[in-house]
């Protein structure tokens, strides 16, 4: 620059915009970064990523080439799968699946029954969309119907016969009767006065008769429908007594998984209730039980149940097969399900059990009202937690005879139909990929309740 | 509502006796009691009964009976012909406790290297580490049994063809083949020098910790501890001039002949236990790590710790203290686990005496009661022994 320039314009070149911004240098950021960053920062990482590159390369491509390139899709027989039979190296067997796959749905249920199955497993898919999905309508009649309902339709429906349908006409004729004597409470509500609440009552009398009682109503109607609909389709097609001893595969392993968490919940709040309680008994049996059950393995439980429950009752009402395990599971789970929610119990500040005390509620109603919806929301993730190690557990039922999913695995690889080098393996993987997709699931849905109840008290 | 009546003056209020809490406690007690009491009455008299209707015997006389089979397995001595029940009994127990021992002891390993893994800042090996935790802990343990005893080890070649690995070791269908140790005279004083070497090793160290926070001085402990603990056996073993040798299993023409076999019923259970318990444990021991603020490791850097002392005097004692209880618990549940060994058939306590025992006596009430006894006692021991180092490592916070 000479003195010149700088006279008459003191600056050659004014910016007068902003200039964008340089990318930043490649070795900060971008993909080589990262690289740089998370895989080779310090020497023995970079061992450590090769390392372990090596290992993934080592195993993938077999596992992709007997799972998918050499598996062999289509067939009837062994032939299929055998390596000099197809004249190719064969991996996996997967038409062994697709053959068996109504066996390891169904068990030995009868083929010809099969659609009673098929509606438990709509109804439990129901039951379990209406519970777990935050934003479903109606939760309380989907509780009703999920550990009411639900397991009734699904006993008078699986099992069927003289029994189930006598029982499911008794069950009709109860929700009627009630029916009625919601209908007439409705027209003369003073009649409810001795067990409902003054308020309430005021309440219910301020609005036309039609719309009085609502929630009872609302929930008879819905078992009636449902009651309804069962006993028209034993009706038209009857519902033939189909032995336990038939039952098997996923139906088996879904029952004792439902009849574990349906049961477990509301019993392992009892207990939870129990142990905080302050009546120094019923804590002391409380705290015994829950105590003892966690301390033994599930399958000493199973085999108390299979061997010493027969025992206990009178001969002549000696349990189901079936009906054992699931006794077994049920209060194994409960026990776990109990700690849980005194987890939650404990979590619930002091203030809530004082503020509810001041309103005068009483034990019942401070439970019902104030605590237990808040105890168990915080504890969802435990009580699925819970349940994912509850349907791992249902596995277990096959020691003491039950043809459970598992089993039903099992009880296909000694068959000579399908007995092939790589059967067993395929049969595994098969079953680790169910096992996987239903607990993994369960584990995700667990991860975003937690992520929302937290968003709640973030703020 | 009256307040004529009131049993308490502090109390008022009171309408009748119907609704004193006091008295509803009571009766709330006095009714579960008599419920449960109803219940093991009817239990107790149709057990009589049935097991009278049955011609089962009931009572302990069996324990001294013969028990009339064998267990493949055994670490006393027990046969088919001059064993009894309560016998049997012990065998399974101890094989229950090695392959719970081992188990804990290896599955701590993994499950703190995993779990280490997975905070890494290296991308690689924390998914790969994620990927492990979330397969082996989303799979039912029975079915990963049923892959290492039925998927890998059954398919092992028959043992005239076995699979030699260095080191004189065998692997064959009917399990691992090592050298069997055999300990000549003398050996047991290197057993008491290796003793010795522990001991005094404890009161090496706790000298130079006292002499550390009188003077400052350090000592190189690990160095001196190792030479304590292992250099003191090998001194008498050479001293006394090699007292061990080795019977090495010998490849037959359609057998080995020799050496220790590790049936493969134990293998496949201790690998399944191992490694689905290690998911856990790793999943314990990230949660703990986490547990502990990153301003405790950013402060000790800025005292000047490098990274191997902030691990090892920072973060891992405060880490420790939240892992403790959850581990301990997984420990418990390894050992209630090991009772999935009557799936695969190896001899634990569940499967000799609930299995074969039960099937042969017929006498479940005694059975499954001693057997639940057992795992009760050791569930409540060792969160006895837990509890005791956990209020250990609780007393440090101030």
């Amino acid at each position: 620059m000479t003195d010149a320039t700088t006279e008459n314009a003191p600056y050659a070149f004014v910016r007068r915009e902003t200039l964008e911004a340089e990318p930043a240098p490649i070795t900060v950021a971008g993909p080589i970064a990262w690289i740089r960053n998370n895989l080779f920062p310090t020497p023995l990482n970079a061992v450590l990523t090769l390392v372990c590159i090596a290992f993934v390369i080592w195993v993938t491509p077999g596992l992709v080439r007997f799972y998918i390139l050499d598996a062999v899709w289509t067939g009837t027989g062994r032939e299929a799968c055998l390596a000099d039979q197809v004249g190719r190296p064969v991996g996996a067997c997967w038409a062994y699946i697709a053959d068996r796959i109504p066996y390891f749905v169904y068990g030995s249920y009868p083929i010809d029954q099969r659609w009673r199955v098929n509606i438990v497993f709509a109804l439990f898919f129901i039951g379990v969309v209406w519970m777990l999905w935050d934003r479903a309508p109606l939760k309380k009649v989907g509780a009703f119907f999920f550990f009411l309902l639900l397991p009734i339709s699904a006993y008078v429906l699986l099992l069927g016969g003289a029994n189930a349908e006598a029982f499911l006409g008794y069950l009709i004729i109860l929700t009627l009767v009630l029916a009625a004597i919601y209908v007439v409470l409705s027209f003369v509500p003073s009649l409810a006065r001795l067990w409902t609440s003054e308020g309430q009552l005021a309440l219910e009398q301020s609005m036309p008769p039609w719309q009085r009682f609502h929630r009872p109503k609302r929930l008879i109607l819905f078992a009636l429908v449902l009651f309804g609909i069962v006993a028209i389709l034993a009706d038209q097609f009857g519902l033939p007594y189909v032995h336990t001893g038939l039952w098997g595969g996923m139906m088996v392993t879904f029952l004792v998984a439902a009849v574990g968490i349906v049961f477990s919940l509301p019993l392992g709040v009892l207990l939870a209730l129990g142990r905080r309680s302050h009546l120094p008994a019923i804590q002391l049996l409380s705290v015994i039980f829950i105590e003892f059950v966690r301390g033994v393995p599930l399958i000493t439980v199973l085999f108390m149940a299979n061997t010493m429950l027969p025992l206990f009752v009178p001969q002549e009402y000696s349990p189901d097969r079936l009906l054992r395990p699931l006794i077994g599971v049920a209060l194994f789970a409960a026990a776990y399900m109990a700690e849980v929610v005194r987890g939650g119990l404990q979590a619930i500040p002091k203030g809530q059990y004082e503020g509810a005390m001041s309103l005068g509620l009483g034990y019942g109603k401070m439970m019902r009202l104030i605590i237990l919806p808040q105890a168990l929301r915080i504890v969802i993730p435990g009580i699925v937690n819970t349940f994912i190690g509850l349907f791992k557990d249902t596995t277990l039922v096959m020691i003491v005879g039950i043809f459970d999913f598992l089993r039903t695995i099992e009880a296909t690889l000694v068959d000579p139909t399908w007995a092939t080098p790589t059967t067993r393996a395929t049969g595994y993987a098969f079953a680790a990929v169910f096992y996987f997709i239903c607990c993994w699931g369960m584990s995700r849905y667990s991860i975003a309740v937690e992520k929302r109840l937290a968003a709640g008290q973030k703020r | 509502m009256s307040s004529t009546t009131t049993t308490e003056p502090v109390q008022t209020g009171k309408a009748s006796l119907l609704y004193d809490p006091k008295i509803r406690g009571y009766v709330y007690q006095i009714a579960l009691v008599a419920v449960v009491a109803f219940l093991i009455w009817s239990a107790a008299s149709n057990a009589i009964e049935n097991l009278r209707a049955q011609k089962i015997a009931s009572g302990f006389g069996f324990w001294n009976n013969a028990a009339g089979f064998d267990i493949n397995q055994k670490l006393i001595a027990f046969s088919s012909s001059a064993g009894t029940y309560g016998q049997a009994f012990l065998v399974g127990l101890l094989n229950t406790l090695l392959v719970a021992s081992i188990g804990i002891v290896l599955a701590t390993f993994l499950g703190f290297f995993v779990g280490v893994a997975r905070l890494s800042s290296n991308w690689v090996v924390a998914k790969l580490a994620m990927i492990y935790v979330e397969v082996i802990r989303n799979i039912p343990l029975l079915l990963q049994l049923f892959f290492w005893y039925n998927a890998v080890l059954k398919p092992l070649p028959e043992p005239r063809n076995s699979i030699a690995l260095p080191g004189a070791i065998f692997l064959n269908n009917r399990g691992i083949i090592l050298p069997y140790p055999q300990f000549g005279e003398g050996f047991g004083i290197v057993v008491a020098a290796f003793l010795i070497g522990i001991v005094a090793a404890v009161v090496w160290f706790t000298w130079s910790r006292r002499q550390q926070a009188k003077t400052g001085k350090q000592y190189r402990n690990g160095l001196i501890c190792t030479a304590l603990i292992l250099g003191l056996p090998l001194l008498a073993f050479l001293a006394l001039g090699r007292p061990l040798s080795f019977d090495l299993p010998q490849q037959g023409r359609f057998n080995l002949t020799g050496g220790l076999q590790i049936f493969p019923e134990f293998v496949a259970l201790l690998i399944g236990l191992v490694t689905y318990t290690a998911g856990f444990i790793a999943e314990v021991v990230r949660a703990g790590i986490l547990a502990v603020s990153r301003g405790q490791s950013e402060a000790a850097h800025a005292l000047g710790l490098r990274p191997g002392p902030t691990l090892k005097l920072v973060v891992i004692p405060q880490a420790m203290r939240v892992i403790i209880p959850p581990l301990t618990s997984n420990y418990l549940n390894l050992t209630k686990n090991s009772s999935l060994a009557v799936a695969i058939g190896y001899p634990d306590l569940v499967q000799v005496f609930m299995g074969t025992v039960l099937n042969q006596t017929g006498q479940a009430v005694e059975m499954v009661s001693i057997t639940m006894a057992v795992y009760l006692t050791i569930s409540l021991v060792t969160s006895f022994i837990m509890n005791i180092y956990n209020k250990r490592m609780a007393l440090v916070e101030r």
